[in-house]
C-alpha cells in the first residue's frame, strides 16, 4: 500500500480498507526504516502525526471527511511549522521552533492532512542536488550514489522512496521540477501568486512559488486545490478563483497546440533524454495535439539573469538572521560586529555565502545599474518571448533537464555547472508562469522529465494535460527498484 | 567675508495609524518592551509585509496640503544595512517613486514677511526599534515596538537661509500635520524628528558649499542652537583656510556642540532595490479626490478668514491659527461672548502666558473656553473693568470657580453707580488741593494721581471710564 497516492489513499480511507493510523503507522514505520539511507527527513513528528490520523479518523466517523482528511504528507522544511522545527535546511535555524504555521501547512491542516515530517532540502533552498543541507546529502531513491535533484530534493526522494505519498515544495528556479524529473514525479510550479508565501522562508521574493511532489497529475490537482488561494497576508497573491482542477482533468486534447522552443533541444540536451521527449511528444500528437517549433530568443540569459536577481533579493532577505532575536548566535561574542560575522559565518554554509555575496555585489553602488537593473529589463523581454509564443501556442513542452540524475558530489566543486543545472526551467520563474514536470521515459533505468510550461493560471490546463498523458501512458507508475 | 547659511531639513513625521506600516501590531507609545511585536516585527522568517492603507491616505493628504504632486505609482524599496534595532536588516522606505513629490509650504518670518520654502518630496517609511543600554550593564536590550511604526520622512530644498527660517519651518510643519490629524506633533515622544542639511558660501557665491547632515535635532530650540553652533564651526574652518567635511553629525545639547559620528557607521552603501514583497501603490484621481474632500481649513485659510470673520489683525490671526486646538478654543470663546477683540487678547495674552509657564497645552487649560468666555461677559457689561479682570482670571486659573462665583465671593463687582465715584471724587478733590490747582496750571500728568487715588479708594472696582469723566469735569469746574 505504500506505492499510493492521494487519491489512492482516499479512496481506500472511504471504503474502510485501512484507517488513517494505520496508514500513517505503516509511513512512520518504513520512514524509520529507510529514512537513515536516504536522509529525506530532517524532522519526523510521529507522535503528532498519529494524534491527527486520529483525530482524522473520528471526524471521518462522524460523516465530516473531505478528500484530503487522513492523508499523510510530509511538507518540505520551508514552510513554518507551529511548534515544530522549521530549520530551512541550515545550521542558522537548527534551533527555530516556527511559533506559526505557514498558510500552506494551514490549508492543508484544515483539510485533513497528517504530517509525517519535515524534508531535507537544500540550504534556504539554494542548489539544484540536495548537497549543500547543513543535514547533509539526500539520496536518490532509483539510486543511492546519485543525487534527486535540488533543492525540494527531500520531498522528492521521500515520495519516490515511499516513505509518504505526497510533498509539499517550493520551486524559485527549477526546485520543484528538476527533483520531479529525476525522481519520476510529477511536480507543479504554480504561476507566481497563486499559492501564498506567507510562512514560507524567503529565498527570492519574486521567484519563490509552493507547489507539490506527488506520484501523479490527479494528486497534484487534489493537494493544490487545496494549497491554492488568495491570501490577505500574502500582498503578491493574487485574488483570483480557484478553479476545481479535478473537475478539468479529463478533457480531451484534441487541438492541442504545442509549442516547442527550439532553444531547448539544442547543444547541451543529452541525445538519449531528447529521444525520450521526442517520444513522449509523439504521445501528444496521437492524444490529438499539434506540435509546432517556437522559439523563446532570449532563453540563453535567463541563468544569468536569473543569478542577478535571486541573489540580489536573497541577500538582503537572509540579513534577518543576524544573531539577535532567533537562529543560530555564535559563542561568546566580544561585541556586535563580531556577533554579525561569526554568526553568520558560522550559521550559514558556502553556497548561500555565495549567494549573498552575489547579491551584495549586484546591488552595490555603481555596478546596480549594469546588474540589477540590466537583469530585469533581460526578465521582461524573457516574459515577453513567452507572452508572443503563447499567441501561438497553448502550451511549451521540452525536457525539463538536459539529463538524468547525476552521482553525488560531481557538481559540488563547480557553482557554473549547478548552475546550469536549471537551464530549461529558470525562465518560467522569471515569467512567473506555471509550469510542471510528469515522468516521461528513462535513460538506463532513470526518470526523464517532461516540462509542460502554460499560461498565467492555467494550472488546470497543465494538470488536464499531464493527467491526459497519464491515461495514455504508464511512466509515472514506475517506481525505483521496480 | 560675509557668509550665507543654507539650510535643507528632513523632517520625520510619526503618523497617527493605530497599526503598523506593514503589521497589525499597536502603535501605541510606552507599552512594555515587545509587547506590540508580532511575528513580523520580529522578522521571523516566511513573514510578509502586507501597507496599511491608512498610512497612505495621511501621506496623501500632507501631498495635497502642501500642493504636492501625488505618485500614481508609488514603490517601496529595501533599504539595506544592520543594526539590532532594525529586525529584517533593511528598511522599507521609498528612493525613486516617493508617494508625494514636489510641493511647498510658505513659513511667515518674525518680521511679518512670508517665504515660500520648497517640499522636494515626501515618502513613506518604517521607524526602527530601539536599542536599550541603561538597564543592562554589559548587555544591549532591543525594544521592537516602536519598529514599523509609519513614517513620513518630508525634504524640503535647500532654501532656508537661517536657524530662525528653520525653525519657523518646522513650526509651520509641526502645525500642518496636527491640522491634519496624521500626527500627534508630540515631539517629546519622538512624533516628529528632524535632521538639518547645513551649508555655508560666501554671500553671493551662487555654488554651494560642503554640507555636514546634523541627526535628530528634536525640539525647535535645539534646532536652532545646533544649526548656528554647526554654522559658527563652518565659517570658522573656512576662515582658517580648511575644508568642510561632508559627514553625519551628531548634536550634544550639553554641550551645545556638534560633532563627527563614527565613519564606520556613516559609510554605508545602502545597496537600494524594489521591495519584491509589495505591490507598487496605484493611487488613482478618485483616490486623491475622495482625500481631498477630507483636508480640514489649513493655517494660513483659516487666518485669512480670522482677518475678515473677526476684523483681527493679519498678526494676532496668524498667531491664534497657527495652532489647531488655539484656533479652536478661540473660536469656542468668540461663540459663546461674541467679542472677538477681547477673546483674542485674552487667548493670546493671559491665557497663553498661564499656559506657558505650566507648560501646560490648550487641550489641558485650566480655564475652559465657556469659563473664559464668561468673564469676558463680566468685562463686555461692566460687571468688571479689564483689569478686575486678570484678579478674576488669576482665581480661575487657581480652580477657584467660574467668574461670575470668584467676583461674588470676592466682592469684586464694579462701581457703576455715578454718584458713589462722585463722591468720592469730591472727597479726594477736597483732600489735594495743590494737585489740584498744579492740574488747572496745566500739569496733565497729574490726572494719572487722581484715577490711582481714586481707583485706591474704590479697591479697584470703579469703572475706570465713569472715573474718567468725572474727574475731568470735576477738576475743570471751577
Amino acid at each position: 500500500m505504500l506505492n499510493q497516492g492521494i487519491a489512492d489513499i482516499a479512496r481506500a480511507l472511504v471504503s474502510g480498507e485501512y484507517s488513517s493510523v494505520e496508514i500513517t503507522q505503516a509511513y512512520l514505520d518504513q520512514i524509520a526504516l529507510h529514512n537513515g539511507e536516504l536522509n529525506a527527513f530532517i524532522t519526523v513528528t510521529p507522535e503528532q502525526a498519529l494524534a491527527q490520523a486520529a483525530a482524522a479518523d473520528q471526524v471521518r466517523a462522524s460523516g465530516n471527511a473531505g478528500v484530503f482528511t487522513g492523508v499523510p504528507i510530509a511538507h518540505k522544511d520551508i514552510f513554518c511549522t507551529a511548534g515544530v522545527r522549521t530549520s530551512c535546511g541550515s545550521r542558522m535555524l537548527d534551533n527555530f521552533i516556527a511559533p506559526y504555521n505557514a498558510t500552506v501547512v494551514e490549508k492543508l491542516l484544515n483539510a485533513g492532512a497528517v504530517m509525517l515530517g519535515k524534508t531535507n532540502m537544500d540550504e534556504f533552498a539554494m542548489g539544484s542536488s540536495n548537497e549543500t543541507s547543513y543535514y547533509g546529502p539526500v539520496k536518490n531513491p532509483w539510486n543511492r550514489t546519485l543525487v534527486p535533484g535540488g533543492s525540494s530534493g527531500g520531498s522528492a526522494a521521500a515520495v519516490s522512496g515511499q516513505l509518504c505519498p505526497a510533498a509539499t515544495a517550493t520551486d524559485t528556479g527549477g526546485s520543484i521540477r528538476q527533483p520531479a524529473s529525476f525522481c519520476g514525479l510529477t511536480g507543479i510550479k504554480p504561476t507566481y501568486g497563486r499559492v501564498s508565501r506567507w510562512g514560507m522562508i524567503a529565498f527570492a521574493s519574486s521567484l519563490d512559488q509552493a507547489g507539490t511532489l506527488t506520484r501523479t497529475a490527479e494528486d497534484a490537482a487534489i493537494m493544490l486545490g487545496i494549497m491554492a488561494g488568495f491570501d490577505p497576508k500574502d500582498s503578491t497573491s493574487v485574488d483570483l478563483p480557484v478553479p476545481d482542477y479535478c473537475a478539468q482533468l479529463n478533457k480531451p486534447l484534441h487541438g492541442l497546440r504545442i509549442g516547442i522552443p527550439r532553444q531547448h533541444f539544442a547543444q547541451g540536451l543529452k541525445p538519449e533524454v531528447e529521444i525520450q521527449i521526442r517520444a513522449a511528444l509523439h504521445e501528444f500528437e496521437k492524444l490529438g495535439a499539434t506540435i509546432k517549433e517556437i522559439s523563446l530568443d532570449n532563453s540563453h540569459y535567463s541563468v544569468a539573469a536569473y543569478y542577478v536577481i535571486a541573489p540580489a533579493e536573497a541577500s538582503a532577505n537572509l540579513s534577518r538572521y543576524d544573531g539577535v532575536r532567533f537562529g543560530y548566535r555564535c559563542a561568546k561574542p566580544v561585541d556586535l560586529e563580531d556577533m554579525y560575522k561569526r554568526s553568520r559565518g558560522e550559521g550559514f554554509g558556502a553556497e548561500v555565502k555565495r549567494r549573498i555575496m552575489i547579491g551584495t555585489y549586484a546591488l552595490s553602488a555603481g555596478y546596480y545599474d549594469a546588474y540589477y537593473i540590466k537583469a530585469q529589463k533581460v526578465r521582461r523581454l524573457i516574459k515577453d518571448d513567452f507572452v508572443h509564443a503563447f499567441t501561438e501556442v497553448d502550451v511549451i513542452m521540452g525536457p525539463t533537464s538536459p539529463h538524468t540524475a547525476f552521482p553525488l558530489g560531481a557538481k559540488t566543486k563547480d557553482p557554473v555547472a549547478m548552475y546550469l543545472e536549471d537551464i530549461y526551467t529558470i525562465a518560467v520563474n522569471l515569467a512567473g508562469l506555471p509550469g510542471i514536470s510528469i515522468p516521461a521515459g528513462t535513460v538506463n533505468g532513470l526518470p526523464v522529465g517532461l516540462q509542460i510550461v502554460g499560461r498565467d493560471f492555467d494550472e488546470a490546463k497543465l494538470l488536464n494535460i499531464a493527467h491526459m498523458f497519464q491515461q495514455a501512458t504508464a511512466w509515472h507508475l514506475l517506481t525505483p527498484g521496480a | 567675508m560675509e557668509w550665507e547659511t543654507v539650510i535643507g531639513l528632513e523632517v520625520h513625521v510619526q503618523l497617527a495609524t493605530a497599526s503598523k506600516l506593514f503589521s497589525g501590531s499597536s502603535t501605541r507609545f510606552g507599552a512594555e518592551p515587545n509587547t506590540q511585536a508580532n511575528v513580523f516585527d520580529l522578522a521571523l522568517p516566511g513573514t510578509l509585509p502586507v501597507l496599511n492603507g491608512k498610512a497612505v491616505e495621511m501621506a496623501v493628504k500632507f501631498g495635497l496640503a502642501v500642493g504636492a504632486e501625488i505618485g500614481h505609482k508609488s514603490v517601496f524599496d529595501r533599504k539595506n544595512y544592520f543594526y539590532p534595532d532594525s529586525p529584517k536588516g533593511y528598511q522599507t522606505s521609498q528612493l525613486e517613486f516617493p508617494t508625494v513629490g514636489k510641493g511647498s509650504l510658505t513659513i511667515t518670518l518674525d518680521d511679518g514677511t512670508t517665504k515660500v520654502i520648497g517640499i522636494t518630496r515626501a515618502h513613506l517609511e518604517e521607524d526602527a526599534g530601539k536599542s536599550l543600554h541603561e538597564e543592562f550593564p554589559t548587555e544591549t536590550g532591543i525594544d521592537l515596538n516602536r519598529a514599523g511604526t509609519p513614517l513620513l520622512e518630508i525634504v524640503s530644498e535647500p532654501e532656508l537661509r537661517s536657524a530662525k527660517e528653520a525653525v519657523a519651518y518646522l513650526k509651520k510643519m509641526h502645525s500642518l500635520i496636527v491640522y491634519l490629524g496624521i500626527s500627534d506633533g508630540d515631539m517629546s515622544q519622538g512624533s516628529m524628528r528632524c535632521d538639518a542639511n547645513v551649508s555655508v558660501r560666501p554671500k553671493g557665491e551662487a555654488k554651494f558649499g560642503t554640507r555636514a547632515e546634523i541627526k535628530n535635532i528634536n525640539s525647535f530650540r535645539f534646532v536652532e542652537k545646533a544649526i548656528n553652533v554647526e554654522v559658527a564651526r563652518q565659517i570658522d574652518i573656512l576662515e582658517d583656510g580648511g575644508k568642510v567635511k561632508q559627514e553625519t553629525r551628531l548634536y550634544d545639547a550639553d554641550k551645545n556642540e556638534t560633532r563627527s559620528m563614527r565613519s564606520k557607521e556613516v559609510a554605508n552603501d545602502y545597496r537600494y532595490f524594489p521591495e519584491p514583497d509589495l505591490l507598487p501603490i496605484v493611487i488613482d484621481d478618485a483616490f486623491i479626490s475622495k482625500i481631498r474632500a477630507t483636508l480640514p481649513e489649513l493655517p494660513d485659510v483659516k487666518a485669512l478668514r480670522f482677518q475678515t470673520q473677526y476684523e483681527l489683525s493679519a498678526y494676532d490671526a496668524t498667531v491664534l491659527t497657527n495652532e489647531f486646538h488655539t484656533a479652536a478654543f478661540f473660536e469656542e470663546v468668540v461663540a459663546a461672548c461674541q467679542d472677538a477683540k477681547l477673546s483674542a487678547n485674552w487667548v493670546m495674552g493671559d491665557l497663553q502666558a498661564c499656559l506657558n509657564k505650566s507648560e501646560l497645552s490648550i487641550q489641558k487649560s485650566p480655564v475652559s473656553s465657556t469659563a473664559l468666555a464668561g468673564m469676558i461677559s463680566r468685562i463686555l457689561d461692566n460687571t468688571i473693568s479689564s483689569k478686575i479682570a486678570k484678579t478674576v482670571f488669576v482665581a480661575m486659573v487657581a480652580g477657584e470657580g467660574s467668574a461670575d462665583s470668584i467676583i461674588a465671593a470676592k466682592g469684586l463687582k464694579q462701581i457703576t453707580d455715578t454718584g458713589a465715584i462722585e463722591l468720592i471724587v469730591d472727597a479726594i478733590i477736597a483732600a489735594n488741593t495743590k494737585q489740584v490747582e498744579q492740574y488747572r496750571a496745566g500739569e496733565e500728568k497729574v490726572f494719572a494721581f487722581f484715577v490711582g487715588l481714586v481707583m485706591k479708594e474704590s479697591r479697584g472696582k470703579a469703572n475706570p471710564n465713569q472715573i474718567n469723566l468725572i474727574l475731568k469735569s470735576k477738576l475743570t469746574a471751577k
